[in-house]
C-alpha cells in the first residue's frame, strides 16, 4: 500500500489562513480520492508560512475494478428501445448478453469499469483541488491565470512504497510536480529531493523548517516561559498571538528583551496592546508587581550573534512605539486632570450617525436615561448620570484614537486620575459590556445603569430611523445590543417593565424623539422593539436548553416585558414539564381544552363560569371540584409571590383528579344541565392552568 | 546596525544604491513625476502602466505629500513631505521576492544577521479604485517596505499582474543609518566639505507647509480648484479620439490623469484643513475614484495601454 506526500510551496501565506488551508487541503484531497475509489488508512495536514503539506498513508495502489449489471429490454422489443439501452450503457449490441427471464429472453448489459492506478487519480484530484481551492482571498501573478493565495512556486507530489518513490505526473499552469522542495528561505534555501513523508520531515528539520504548527507553537511557548521563569517572571498567555506567531516563522527562535525604564509606568494594558498589535510581541510580567517588564519576540532564524542585532532592532522599534504611547498617555492625563470636559465638548462635533446626531447628543440622552434606570438597579441617580456623561469621554483621547480597542479602559484610568469616584470610573470600562454571549456582565449598580442606558439608546435610536437588522446584515450590532440588555437584566435580576408606559423604552424613545426614518419622520415603535428583544431572548433561552414552545407559553402571559419574571416562569415551566406529573397534567389540560373548545365552537358560546358542585354526579366529579378549589387556594398566593414552582406543584396536584374525572365521566352527557355544568368545570381547569402559563402553546 | 565599508553613510547614498541596484536588474530608472502626489503609486508609471498587456519595468523616487502628517518638523518620523522609492515590474517575475531581498542587501542590510519577514498586508487604494495582495516586509520588527501584486487598477483587472514595491525611504534610511530623529540624518556624505543633514534641507519647509496646510490654505479656492480639475478631466476625456489638427488618433489619457492627480491632492489639502466631514469624505473619495476610472478606461484605448489600430 503506497503512501502519498503532497507539498504546495508558495510565497508567504497569511498566518491567519494557514490552519484552515491545511484542513481544506486534507478534506478536499481525501474526499476526492475516496470518491474515485481510493481508500486510505490515515491522513495528516500541515502548514508553514510557505507550504501546505498533506501526508496520506495506506492508500490503495489502484481503485478497484467495478462490474455493473443492468437489465435491458426484451430481445423482441422494438429497435428504438434497444438503441436507447445501448446509448445509456455505452455498449454495442454484440456486447450485450441475452438471458432468460420470466417473460422471455432479455438483454443484459455487463459494464466493466477497470480499476485506475493511484497516480492517475491523485493527479486528477490534486489539480482539481488546486484550481478550486477555497482561499478567503486569492490572486493571480505574472502572466498566468492560476489563482493561489500568493504565487505558487512548486508542487511536490510523491507516491512511495517499499519498492521506492515515484513522482505523480502532473502539471498545473506550467508548474510540474516533482520530488523536490526547499528549506528555510534564508538558512537553507537550496533545493533537495525527498523519498517519503519521514524523509521529508527529517530533511526539512535539517534545513531549518519545523513542519508542524503545533510543534512550533509549543517550542515558542516552552522556550518563552522557561526564560521568563528563570528570571522569576511569567509570560502573559495569549493563544491567538501564539497561533499567529507560529504562522509567521518556519524556524522559531525566541528572544527576550527589556522594556526601557521610562515606559514601565504606562498601564500594563497599553504596553500589552501596543506590543501585540504593532509588533506581535508577547508581554512578560513580574508577578510580584503585576507590571509588564519585558517582551518576547520570535525571530525566524538563528544568527551568528545569537540574535543580538535582531533584538536590538526590535527594541528600537518598540521604543519608538512606546514613546508615542507615553506621549499620548501623558498628554491625556494632563487634559483629564485639567478639565475632562474638553473631551466632552469635542464629542459635540463628532457625528455618531447622521440621522441620530453627534456623540455629544447621544451621551446626553444616555445620561438622562441612566438617571431614570438608576433606581431600578439600585444605583444612585446622580452618580449614574455623571458616569454616563463621562463614560465615552476617552473617545476624544489620543490613546483611544491610536488604540480603539482600549476604549473604556483608558476612560477608567483617566476618570480616576481626574478624581471622580471609583464607581464612576469603573462604569466607563464596564458600560460596553457584555460584548458577546460569553463576555462578563457588569454587576456594579452604576455600571449596570449606564450599560443598560447605552444599549437601549442604541436600539431605540436605530429603530426610530428604521435601520433594523435584516437577515445576516446587522451593521450596527443591534442583535448584540439586545442580547446585552437581556443579559444585564437577567444576570442582575433587575425587575423592570421595559415597555411600561413610563418605562425605559418609552423614556428612551421620547429622548431620541422623532427622526428621519428613510423618508418620513417617526419615533421608535417600542412594541416592535420589544418583539425584537423577545426574538433574541428566544435564541438566548434555546441556548440554555429551554424549548421554544415553553418560551412561547410564557411570552403569551401578561407582563412579558419584565424579562426577569418571564424567564423565572419559563424556567419553572421547563422543569415542571420534565416531571411525570407535568407531562400528564399537560395531557389532561389539553384534553379538557379540546373538548371545551369544540363545544364552544359548536354552541357559539363561551363556557366560563358557573360550574356547581351540586350537579356533580359521582365521586370523581366531586373530587375534581374539591381539587380545583384546593389548587386555586394554593396557586393564587404562590403567583402573588411569583413562586412559579409552587404554583406549578399545586397545578400538578390536579393531574390525578383530572385523569379520574375523564375516566369516570362523559362530559357530553345527554342532559344539557349536566353537560353545561361539566363544560363549565373544564373551563375552571383551563382558567386555573392558563393563569400560570399559556399551556395551549405547548407542543406534545 | 553593524558598520563596515559596505554600509551606506547618508540618505542620498541609500537612494542612489537603490537606483543602481534596480538599474542593474533591468529597470528603467525614471525621474519623479512633476506633480504633487500622496504616494509613489500615483505616478503614471505605476497607475497607468499597470494597465493593459504591455510589459514594463520601472524604478523611481517619488516625493510624496501627506498634508495631515505635518508636525512642523518636530516629530522624529512624521513628515508632510517625504520620499518613496517605487518599483513596478509587469509581468511580476517569478523571483520578485529574491530581487527585493537583493535590494536590501544592496543598501547594507546583512541577511545573515537580520530577521526579514513577509507579513500579510493587503493593499487597497479607494481613490484609485485599485487593490492587490501582498505583505508589509519587516526587518527586525520594523516595516521597511510594501510588496504588492496588483490585481485591479481603476476598476480593471490587471492582466498580466504587476509586482509593486514601495520603500518608505526616510524610515528605511534611518534604520540602516541608526538615526533616531529624521532631522538628524545625514543627507549627503557626513565627511563632505559641506555636510548637510535632512533637517538642513527640510526642517524649514516642514514648518512652513505645516502652517499652510493646517491653517492658512484658502479652502474656498481649493474647493474651486478641485471642481475645476474634475471638470477639465471630463472635458479632456470627452474630446473625440481623432485630433482635427493632425488627423491622428490622440487619446489624452495622461493630461486627464494629471487632473485626477490634482483633484486627489486638493482633496488631501481640504482634509488637512479639517473642512471635510465624515460623510462628505466618502463622496469626495468617490469623485476622485470616478476620475481615476475614467482615465484608466482612456489609457486602455492608447498604444501604451495595448490598443492597436484595427
Amino acid at each position: 500500500m503506497p503512501d502519498l506526500l503532497i507539498e504546495l510551496l508558495s510565497e508567504e501565506i497569511p498566518a491567519r489562513m494557514q490552519a484552515r488551508a491545511a484542513a481544506d487541503l486534507k478534506a478536499r484531497v481525501t474526499d476526492g480520492l475516496v470518491e474515485a475509489g481510493l481508500t486510505y488508512a490515515s491522513a495528516g495536514a500541515f502548514a508553514t508560512p510557505r507550504r501546505l503539506t498533506l501526508s496520506v498513508e495506506g492508500l490503495l495502489a489502484a481503485s478497484p475494478a467495478q462490474v455493473e449489471e443492468r437489465k435491458g429490454p426484451k430481445t423482441d422489443a422494438p429497435e428504438k428501445a434497444v438503441e436507447g439501452f445501448l446509448r445509456s450503457t455505452g455498449l454495442s449490441k454484440d456486447q450485450l448478453e441475452v438471458r432468460d427471464d420470466k417473460k422471455g429472453q432479455v438483454y443484459f448489459a455487463v459494464i466493466r469499469k477497470p480499476g485506475r492506478p493511484a497516480a492517475e487519480i491523485v493527479a486528477e484530484v490534486l489539480e482539481r483541488v488546486v484550481r478550486g481551492f477555497p482561499w478567503p482571498k486569492s490572486m493571480r501573478w505574472g502572466a498566468g491565470e492560476l489563482r493561489w493565495v500568493r504565487p505558487l512556486h512548486s508542487i511536490l507530489c510523491l507516491l512511495s512504497d517499499d519498492a521506492g518513490a515515484e513522482v505523480v505526473p502532473l502539471e498545473i499552469d506550467g508548474i510540474c510536480a516533482g520530488a523536490v522542495t526547499r528549506g528555510h528561505r534564508f538558512m537553507a534555501p537550496a533545493a533537495f529531493s525527498v523519498t517519503g513523508f519521514d524523509d521529508y520531515t527529517a530533511k526539512l528539520k535539517r534545513a531549518f523548517v519545523v513542519l508542524s504548527a503545533e510543534e512550533r507553537a509549543e517550542h515558542i511557548w516552552n522556550d518563552a516561559t522557561n526564560r521568563a521563569f528563570a528570571l522569576g517572571l511569567e509570560v502573559v498567555e495569549d493563544r491567538a498571538l501564539l497561533a499567529e506567531v507560529a504562522g509567521l516563522v518556519e524556524w522559531p527562535v525566541v528572544l527576550m528583551g527589556e522594556i526601557g525604564e521610562q515606559f514601565l509606568s504606562l498601564p500594563p494594558e497599553v504596553l500589552q496592546t501596543s506590543m501585540r498589535e504593532h509588533q506581535k510581541f508577547f508581554s512578560v510580567r513580574d508577578p510580584k508587581t503585576g507590571r509588564i517588564v519585558r517582551f518576547v519576540t520570535v525571530a525566524n532564524r538563528e544568527t551568528a550573534d545569537d540574535g543580538a542585532t535582531i533584538l536590538a532592532g526590535n527594541r528600537k522599534v518598540l521604543s519608538a512605539r512606546l514613546s508615542d504611547a507615553r506621549f499620548f498617555w501623558e498628554n491625556d492625563l494632563r487634559v483629564a486632570n485639567a478639565d475632562i470636559g474638553q473631551w466632552l465638548a469635542k464629542l459635540d462635533s463628532v457625528t455618531f450617525h447622521n440621522r441620530l446626531g453627534s456623540q455629544g447628543e447621544r451621551i446626553a440622552r444616555i445620561a438622562a436615561l441612566a438617571r431614570e434606570i438608576a433606581p431600578l438597579v439600585g444605583a444612585d441617580a446622580d452618580m449614574a448620570e455623571q458616569a454616563a456623561r463621562l463614560a465615552k469621554a476617552d473617545l476624544s483621547s489620543e490613546m483611544v484614537y491610536e488604540f480603539p480597542e482600549l476604549q473604556g479602559l483608558m476612560g477608567r484610568y483617566y476618570i480616576e486620575a481626574a478624581g471622580f469616584p471609583a464607581e464612576v470610573a469603573a462604569a466607563a470600562q464596564e458600560h460596553y459590556s457584555p460584548l458577546g454571549p460569553s463576555d462578563d456582565v457588569p454587576t456594579a449598580p452604576v455600571s449596570v445603569a449606564v450599560a443598560l442606558a447605552d444599549k437601549i439608546d442604541t436600539l431605540t435610536g436605530f429603530w426610530a430611523i428604521d435601520e433594523k437588522p435584516t437577515g445576516s446584515r446587522d451593521p450596527f450590532a443591534l442583535r448584540r445590543a439586545a442580547l446585552g440588555v437581556i443579559r444585564l437584566v437577567l444576570e442582575n435580576q433587575v425587575r423592570v417593565e421595559l415597555n411600561g408606559s413610563s418605562g425605559p423604552f418609552a423614556s428612551s424613545a421620547a429622548l431620541v424623539g422623532p427622526r428621519d426614518a428613510n423618508g418620513g419622520e417617526s419615533t421608535a415603535d417600542t412594541n416592535e422593539l420589544l418583539a425584537f428583544l423577545h426574538d433574541r431572548l428566544k435564541v438566548y433561552l434555546r441556548d440554555q436548553n429551554i424549548p421554544h414552545d415553553v418560551i412561547d407559553a410564557c411570552l403569551a402571559m401578561p407582563g412579558n416585558d419584565d424579562i426577569t419574571l418571564l424567564v423565572k416562569r419559563a424556567e419553572a415551566l421547563a422543569v415542571f414539564l420534565k416531571t411525570d406529573d407535568g407531562e400528564n397534567l399537560l395531557q389532561g389540560f389539553k384534553r379538557a381544552n379540546n373538548i371545551l373548545t369544540q363545544a364552544e365552537t359548536q354552541d357559539g358560546v363561551e363556557y366560563s363560569f358557573g360550574a356547581d358542585v351540586k350537579f356533580a354526579e359521582n365521586e370523581a366529579e366531586r373530587a375534581l371540584f374539591a381539587a380545583l378549589d384546593a389548587a386555586d387556594a394554593k396557586i393564587r398566593p404562590a403567583m402573588e409571590r411569583e413562586d412559579f414552582a409552587a404554583a406549578m406543584a399545586a397545578m400538578a396536584e390536579l393531574r390525578a383528579p383530572i385523569d379520574a374525572f375523564f375516566e369516570a365521566v362523559q362530559v357530553n352527557a345527554d342532559s344539557q344541565v349536566l353537560r353545561r355544568n361539566r363544560l363549565n368545570l373544564l373551563s375552571r381547569i383551563r382558567t386555573t392552568c392558563l393563569g400560570v402559563a399559556d399551556l395551549t402553546r405547548l407542543e406534545g | 546596525m553593524s558598520r563596515d565599508a559596505q554600509s551606506p553613510r547618508s540618505f542620498q547614498e541609500i537612494l542612489l544604491r537603490l537606483s543602481a541596484y534596480w538599474a542593474s536588474k533591468g529597470c528603467a530608472v525614471l525621474q519623479p513625476y512633476d506633480m504633487e502626489v500622496g504616494a509613489g503609486t500615483f505616478h503614471p508609471a505605476t497607475t497607468l502602466r499597470a494597465l493593459g498587456p504591455n510589459p514594463w519595468a520601472a524604478a523611481y523616487v517619488q516625493p510624496s505629500r501627506r498634508p495631515t502628517d505635518g508636525r512642523y518638523g518636530e516629530n522624529p518620523n512624521r513628515l508632510q513631505h517625504y520620499y518613496q522609492y517605487q518599483v513596478l515590474i509587469k509581468p511580476s517575475p517569478p523571483d520578485m521576492q529574491e530581487l527585493y531581498l537583493g535590494s536590501l542587501e544592496a543598501i547594507g542590510i546583512d541577511m545573515a544577521l537580520h530577521d526579514i519577514r513577509f507579513v500579510e498586508d493587503d493593499w487597497e487604494s479607494p481613490t484609485l479604485g485599485a487593490w492587490g495582495l501582498g505583505w508589509e516586509v519587516w526587518c527586525d520588527g520594523m516595516e521597511v517596505s510594501q510588496f504588492t501584486y496588483f490585481q485591479q487598477v481603476g476598476g480593471h483587472d490587471c492582466k498580466p499582474v504587476s509586482g509593486e514595491l514601495t520603500y518608505g525611504l526616510e524610515r528605511l534610511a534611518m534604520y540602516v543609518l541608526g538615526i533616531d530623529h529624521v532631522m538628524d540624518m545625514p543627507y549627503n556624505d557626513p565627511d563632505a566639505p559641506i555636510p548637510l543633514k535632512y533637517g538642513d534641507v527640510f526642517r524649514q519647509t516642514e514648518e512652513e507647509y505645516s502652517r499652510w496646510n493646517f491653517d492658512v490654505a484658502d479652502t474656498a479656492m481649493l474647493l474651486k480648484h478641485f471642481e475645476d480639475a474634475e471638470a477639465e478631466a471630463a472635458r479632456i476625456l470627452a474630446a473625440p479620439a481623432e485630433d482635427p489638427k493632425t488627423g491622428r488618433r490622440i487619446v489624452m489619457a495622461h493630461p486627464a490623469y494629471d487632473q485626477c492627480i490634482k483633484a486627489s491632492h486638493l482633496f488631501n489639502l481640504l482634509d488637512a484643513r479639517g473642512v471635510i466631514s465624515v460623510t462628505e469624505r466618502q463622496a469626495y473619495i468617490g469623485r476622485v475614484r470616478a476620475l481615476a476610472k475614467a482615465c484608466a478606461d482612456a489609457f486602455l484605448t492608447t498604444g501604451s495601454g495595448g490598443w492597436r489600430a484595427p
